[in-house]
């Protein structure tokens, strides 16, 4: 299956507009911020979470917790799957796993970046980073894996 | 309770008790704040219970007296099946309480514990 080939009938802005108005990703104020895809054909998508004291882990700290991120990840590397196919399937997280390589720096907006680097028929291979301004110094690297819950 | 809830936990309605053996039990009631795709709870918001409940029993385990501050190094979360919207359970085993370093899985579960919606495995730095 080349991604290529397929229409792209699946607008991201669109689901992020529809995903954020409400629930969870509203809960924790996560907003779109880009998309693309490589030359390769396999899709990227960013969202942004600004600061907010009331996600954060430790009053004392200001450092923002880790559920918040994990939230970002898990949605920005689902829409690069979609983004890659060209349309939305059903999907679920086998497991998702995060490293946090430092702490968000307070105040400052987070920008989660997943990308789709692998697909077979029925799982989707993905990864990702999160950074706070620099992408260069990454507070977050995340791999998953996703199955296509129609196949 | 020996552990006092952080702003995030505060925000998610997370509620900790205890089971009838004394461990740390936490609760997440279904809200709307909750939800992913339509009918579920989210995978962020499991994910983030997990962790919640992982940090309180480490907490609970350390004592008052341990001052260590507990960071995340990395959590694995594996989803089993969806969550729907009712309450969510979540409880925790330390694996391996090091000096420097715990090991801790923590499951989280609706209707039965025999059947988890999601189970965490973390790393955690312990500073002293």
């Amino acid at each position: 299956m080349t991604a290529t080939a397929i229409p792209d009938t699946f607008d991201p802005v669109a689901f992020i507009a529809m995903a954020t108005r409400s629930g969870h990703n509203r809960t924790i104020g996560s907003r779109y911020h880009a998309h693309g895809k490589y030359p390769d054909g396999k899709g990227w998508c960013e969202l942004a979470l600004d600061y907010n004291t009331d996600l954060v882990s430790d009053p004392e700290t200001g450092i923002l917790a880790s559920g918040p991120i994990l939230t970002v990840m898990d949605m920005v590397t689902s829409i690069s799957i979609w983004l890659t196919t060209g349309v939305f399937q059903p999907q679920a997280t086998l497991d998702l796993r995060i490293d946090y390589l430092r702490p968000a720096t307070p105040g400052n907006t987070v920008i989660g970046r997943g990308e789709c680097y692998h697909i077979t028929r029925s799982v989707a291979f993905v990864r990702g980073i999160a950074h706070d301004g620099d992408p260069a110094k990454p507070i977050a690297h995340v791999a998953g894996t996703y199955f296509f819950t129609a196949s | 309770m020996a552990h006092t809830l952080s702003p995030y936990a505060r925000t998610m309605g997370f509620e900790t008790s205890r089971d009838a053996d004394g461990h740390l039990l936490m609760t997440m009631p279904y809200s709307i704040a909750m939800r992913g795709r339509p009918g579920f709870v989210h995978g962020g918001a499991l994910a983030g219970l997990l962790e919640t409940v992982a940090y309180a029993t480490l907490a609970d385990a350390l004592g008052h007296d341990d001052k260590a501050k507990v960071k995340p190094i990395n959590v694995t979360v594996s989803f089993m099946r969806g969550a729907t919207e009712q309450t969510t359970f979540a409880r925790a085993t330390i694996e391996r309480l090091g000096r420097r370093v715990a090991n801790v899985e923590a499951i989280a579960w609706q209707d039965d514990p025999e059947k988890p919606v999601a189970v965490a495995q973390m790393n955690v730095m312990l500073s002293r």
